[in-house]
């Protein structure tokens, strides 16, 4: 019988014996799967913002009444002095300042224009500016009501307008969880799989067995193989347990098959632990080793696409997340679960980790010595 | 070295010399290193920490390439036919090194698997010591005792039957007990017709063996049977005593006469330049010429090596 079948037996009775991976494989996935998305709210609420009324015109404050029953924003100051809003701007009490200047209200009607001054607290990038355009999106709307209202009709219907109305595809209601939840199973395979597979061969240095085994006629690539096979089985694992969380708790049920899912990932897996194995050749210990996979993944997981788009990044970054395998996973399990894509469309991403993953296992195998 | 004995060589080492690199310069482990193991020998290699035992036991076992010299382990070549080798031989590590999270009989099915042969198959060779440790043989090899881990380890090293048996340092941080008993199981496997190798810092097994070399340095300083090591050993040999032991010590390192004097047990060991020399002895001390030990040998060795 081949030997690799007493491997086998051998590394799994030391996985179930190991209540830390256990641990990992149930628990872990479902308490961050319900947590993170929860939290990981790309919507920003309750955004301070300190108003300035120097007009205290009825218009001007129909104007505050629509920004504070927008829900989005808090008013944390009304005053009439610049500078008292600004102190709140600089205690971090508001992340937005709105002036509104004297005679807003009287020039508004005779000179038919009016400036508001906007002054936005950028120290959390996305929240100013994000809190900026909700603003001016408001005001937008204030004044179109107010173009609508007060002025006469006739004389603006001459103007030709561009109305745009757009309509979202795949995910119409722009429910950020549907994106969320797909991805964040991406990352939770990915740094399963990636963490054991890296800590396990040195772990064998490290307690001795290494050498008690090499001195046996046993095959590096049933070794190699021996160690593969059980995290594959457990990378497959806790994805199930994820799209079981994902229905259960999100109602997210993938538009195309699992079928299509299971097969990049069997694939994708291959293409992680063979970089956990590799990691795990050449480190001499397993806190090395532990560090190794932690700065990897961080890196793989801040340029995956999950956080940021790829789209967006500059040209050399795009170039390099051709060499995130979570990229092409994060991707793959988008296009499945929101478009319902079939194998054929993602056969360029299949491709490409079947490629990577016979050149990261070759190097895994050659890289482990029996000897030295 | 003496002319070996006509029975073929279990192992036979040819200037073989391994170095490392430590912080940039060079360690010389193992300093062109040649000796013959008759086949069916207990052989001991006898030396202090750091003398390149356990280098030359990974080259020996496969695990290390000598950077100089030929080494042939029961007739194949150590470096060219080390996969057939592997299957010829057994080894034991200094460090434990089985699964400490798989039981006894866990370890041993493993090894035996590795090596396509069965528990059953090779019970009889291992019966006597696996017998010590069936008790527990459900219990995980992380929780024996080091007695216990010993003989596990040695049945795993056995379990494939091999024809040369490598121990490195299999009794250090044993017991005095265990240390006798582990002895007598090496004993009664030479009967079995296996070439067993084995290390030790320890000087009062060296006895016990049927060869010893005795290593220092990476360099092989002696190699003869114990007997006729302890026999080259032709200066004079006393034991001293008295009530005040360390300023005893203390005078007689500077005495002229003294070659050598070093504390051994609850008495000093002298060694005298010559036969005819006179030795200044306090009143109170009193001389007693005994016969040398390996040890004696071993620390004369030592120190007029250079």
């Amino acid at each position: 019988m081949s030997p690799l079948r007493y491997i086998l037996e051998k590394e799994f009775k030391q996985i179930f014996r190991n209540p830390a991976i256990l641990k990992t494989i149930f628990i872990l996935p479902v308490i961050q799967l319900i947590m993170l998305p929860m939290a990981a709210d790309y919507e920003i609420k309750n955004i301070n913002i300190a108003v300035v009324n120097n007009d205290h015109g009825s218009l001007s404050i129909e104007l505050v009444q629509q920004i504070t029953a927008s829900n989005y924003f808090k008013l944390v100051s009304y005053t009439n002095g610049f500078n008292t809003a600004m102190e709140s701007l600089e205690s971090d009490k508001a992340d937005l300042i709105l002036e509104i200047p004297k005679d807003f209200e009287k020039r508004l009607f005779k000179e038919k224009e009016t400036n508001l001054f906007l002054a936005v607290n950028a120290i959390n990038g996305v929240k100013g500016s994000l809190g900026a355009a909700y603003l001016n999106n408001i005001i937008q709307t204030f004044n179109q009501s107010f173009r609508n209202k007060e002025l006469v009709p006739g004389r603006f219907s001459e103007i030709p307008q561009i109305q745009i109305s757009s309509s979202n595809w795949y995910n119409p209601k722009m429910n950020y969880r549907i994106f969320m939840v797909p991805g964040i199973l991406v990352l939770l395979v990915t740094i399963v799989g990636m963490n054991l597979s890296s800590i396990n061969i040195v772990r064998e240095k490290e307690m001795g067995t290494i050498e008690q085994i090499n001195v046996t006629p046993i095959q590096k690539f049933h070794f190699i193989l021996g160690k593969l096979i059980p995290f594959w089985v457990i990378g497959l694992i806790v994805m199930s347990v994820g799209f079981i969380v994902a229905w259960v708790v999100y109602g997210i049920i993938p538009l195309g098959s699992y079928f299509t899912l299971y097969f990049f990932a069997a694939i994708y897996l291959l293409v992680i632990l063979g970089i956990g194995l590799l990691i795990s050749s050449y480190s001499e210990n397993q806190q090395q080793a532990m560090l190794v996979t932690f700065f990897i993944l961080m890196i793989f997981v801040l340029m995956g696409g999950l956080y940021t788009s790829i789209d967006s990044m500059p040209e050399w970054a795009k170039w390099f997340t051709k060499l995130n395998p979570i990229s092409y996973f994060i991707e793959v399990m988008r296009m499945v679960v929101l478009k319902g894509s079939s194998i054929k469309d993602i056969l360029p991403q299949i491709l490409a980790m079947l490629g990577y993953s016979v050149v990261i296992n070759i190097w895994a195998v050659l890289s482990y010595h029996k000897r030295s | 070295m003496e002319k070996l004995s006509s029975k073929p060589a279990g192992v036979i080492i040819e200037g073989v010399s391994k170095s490392y690199t430590v912080n940039k310069s060079k360690l010389v482990a193992v300093n062109n290193i040649s000796f013959e193991v008759p086949a069916g020998t207990l052989f001991g290699l006898i030396g202090p920490d750091g003398a390149g035992k356990t280098t030359l036991f990974r080259m020996l076992t496969t695990l290390l390439l000598p950077d100089a010299g030929n080494i042939w382990v029961d007739g194949l070549n150590a470096v060219a036919d080390y996969k057939a080798l592997r299957k010829k031989i057994g080894y034991m590590p200094g460090k434990f090194s089985l699964y400490t999270d798989l039981t006894i009989q866990e370890n041993i099915h493993f090894f035996a698997s590795l090596f396509e042969t069965s528990f059953e198959e090779n019970y009889d060779l291992i019966k006597e010591i696996y017998e010590q440790i069936a008790p527990f043989k459900d219990r995980r090899a992380g929780q024996l005792s080091g007695g216990m881990k010993q003989k596990l380890a040695l049945c795993c090293a056995l379990i494939h039957r091999p024809s040369i048996l490598f121990l490195d340092e299999p009794t250090t941080g044993v017991d005095a007990v265990s240390r006798k008993e582990f002895w007598e199981i090496l004993q009664k496997l030479k009967t079995e017709g296996i070439t067993i190798l084995v290390s030790t810092p320890y000087m009062d097994e060296a006895s016990l063996c049927d060869r010893v070399a005795l290593i220092q340095d990476g360099k092989i300083m002696q190699i003869d049977t114990p007997q006729h090591i302890v026999d080259h050993f032709d200066k004079p040999l006393y034991a001293v005593k008295s009530p005040k032991m360390l300023p005893l010590l203390k005078m007689l390192e500077k005495d002229a006469a003294v070659l050598d004097i070093y504390p051994f047990g609850e008495v000093h060991h002298m060694v005298l330049k010559s036969k005819d020399s006179k030795v200044n002895l306090p009143e109170d001390a009193t001389m007693q010429v005994i016969k040398p030990n390996i040890e004696d040998l071993f620390i004369y060795l030592m120190r007029n090596h250079e």
